[in-house]
């Protein structure tokens, strides 16, 4: 099957012929797969080499000089690495960009912890004015990077090899109602979809959908909330588990409520291997979060 | 074009124009150092001006070494891009400067800054959209400082600019021997091996600043490093070469 980042390559290359607004930077990470369109618009696809500092340094000039740009590597590469560049080069010069991870969180398994980022959309979370998108599908991939291009806004774009079997009908910024029910309500972002619709099989849960975590779609939750006998809130998120607590509990505020908030556990492994293996010890696999969802809806 | 029409105050007046900002004395060596090429920037080289503070074909100064811009400013309030009213507010909590420039609240300026390390990239991605832009008059001009370059954000935009050979970009490093450790074999020889040309000027005698800024470099990101008197030295800054 294609990879969220085979579609990203393909759609941004695509975008390239289209918009001569649009540029796309690199830091060596998928510049061969770009090659092409490098050799098409050299002015507008621009590999710096492994020098990711200057990778959003120079995001942020292009901005300034009326670009679109995109930035893309590694999620660890990408907003760890550069933070203060993230912050202070777009951020506090209140210009816009495109920045497109791909690898997730435990993707990239047998590469260990130098390779993995869960705490990425967390620390994007600690600075104003950003969207946040994690598709679960390429095809959501593709329209939400789509969206983003032809905006001016600040958006994070969190591709990962999970991927669900199918696409969603999405809208960006809008949680979609997957499934109703009436003992709680469970979020699954991105590709947690797949494995939260097995797990709370023949369970009365409604279901919603987000792939834009940020701004985070409150009237949908409540919405949900209302339509439930409970007000029991499960957040199923594919990095840093309780990025998105404090969101819910804003939504909630006027409401005594409950939440249990699964996602990749601040614990360093200290294990290789496959991204399955990491969902099942991080608890994210079907049979694991069947067990907490259900200990916790009662 | 010029400003000097424009400009209500001439470089004789910056000294006062500085003094009606206080507060901020720890920078105050730093800003003293970069006076003399900021004002022949603005005087003698930038083809800007307040009124085309946004028109696409200006050129961009972009002050990375943001620290103790009350030289920057007072260059700004001479040159109108600033109200000199503005300057006794300076740091205040409704003033638009403080101690490190805010883009977003001062006509004209680039970028904000005063983490160090961060101009330079912002220059080279200007520098690229410019030139993917086709425009190939404006020129990107960024001054850093020598103890600046202590950052290794630096050295990645330095190497990178040098092998593109990034002809729209131009660095202007003020020194005044602040870097705690120094540089072995100097500044300039970190920018002359990445392949940038690059001059050493006296960084108080105009003239000379005036024709290292504008030297031609075909091909070639160009640096300018401009010498001025060391920090800690007790003698007193000498008698700047006035037009």
């Amino acid at each position: 099957m294609e990879t969220m980042r085979e579609r990203f390559i393909a759609t941004a290359t695509e975008l390239l012929d289209a918009d001569p607004r649009l540029a796309v930077v690199l830091a060596d990470i998928s510049a061969a797969q770009f090659a092409s369109a490098a050799a098409r618009h050299p002015g507008r696809v621009i590999n710096v080499g492994i020098r990711e500092q200057l990778l959003i340094g120079v995001t942020g000039g292009l901005s300034l000089a009326g670009l679109r740009p995109i930035a893309h590597t590694f999620p660890s590469f990408l907003v760890e690495r550069p933070f203060e560049q993230v912050k202070l080069d777009l951020g506090h010069q209140g210009v816009g960009a495109v920045l497109v991870s791909f690898g997730g969180s435990y993707d990239m398994a047998a590469e260990g912890r130098t390779h993995q980022a869960p705490g990425d959309v967390a620390l994007i979370d600690t600075l104003d004015g950003w969207t946040i998108h994690v598709p679960g599908h390429p095809d959501e991939a593709e329209q939400l990077l789509r969206h983003a291009a032809a905006g001016n806004d600040r958006v994070y774009l969190r591709l990962s090899g999970q991927s669900n079997p199918g696409p969603q009908s999405i809208r960006p910024g809008v949680f979609e109602t997957v499934r109703a029910g009436r003992k709680g309500t469970v979020m699954a972002v991105g590709p947690m979809l797949q494995p939260v619709l097995d797990a709370v099989a023949g369970l009365d849960v409604t279901v919603l959908y987000a792939v834009t975590v940020r701004p985070f779609d409150a009237t949908a939750v409540r919405h949900a909330i209302h339509a439930a006998d409970s007000a029991d809130v499960v957040l199923v998120e594919p990095y840093l588990a309780g990025t998105s607590s404090r969101e819910v509990d804003d939504a909630l505020i006027d409401l005594p409520h409950r939440v249990l908030a699964l996602g990749v556990g601040r614990t360093e492994l200290r294990h290789y291997g496959t991204p399955a293996e990491h969902a099942a010890a991080h608890g994210l696999d079907a049979p694991s979060l069947r067990e907490r969802i259900s200990a916790f809806l009662r | 074009m010029t400003t000097t029409q424009l400009s209500q105050f001439g470089y004789g007046d910056l000294e006062s124009l500085m003094a009606l900002m206080t507060g901020d004395e720890k920078h105050g060596p730093a800003a003293t150092s970069t006076l003399d090429v900021l004002w022949v920037l603005y005087d003698r080289v930038l083809n800007i001006s307040p009124a085309g503070a946004d028109d696409p074909g200006r050129d961009r100064f972009l002050l990375s070494k943001g620290h103790g811009p009350m030289a920057y400013y007072a260059v700004l309030a001479a040159k109108g891009f600033i109200d000199a009213g503005l300057l006794p507010g300076f740091a205040g909590y409704w003033s638009p400067l403080g101690h490190h420039p805010d883009r977003t609240l001062i006509p004209g300026a680039e970028i904000g800054s005063g983490s160090l390390g961060h101009g330079l990239g912002l220059a080279v991605g200007m520098a690229l959209g410019l030139r993917a832009h086709e425009l190939t008059r404006p020129r990107v001009f960024v001054l850093v400082g020598d103890a600046e370059l202590d950052e290794g954000s630096n050295h990645e935009a330095i190497a990178f600019a040098g092998a593109t050979g990034l002809d729209g970009l131009h660095a202007v490093v003020v020194d005044n021997a602040s870097a705690t450790h120094g540089w072995s074999g100097g500044i300039a020889t970190r920018f002359d091996r990445e392949g940038w040309s690059v001059l050493i000027a006296d960084g108080r005698d105009h003239d000379a600043l005036e024709a290292a800024l504008n030297a031609p470099h075909p091909g070639q990101p160009h640096a300018v490093i401009a010498v001025v008197e060391p920090r800690d030295s007790p003698v007193a800054r000498p008698a700047a070469n006035v037009r």
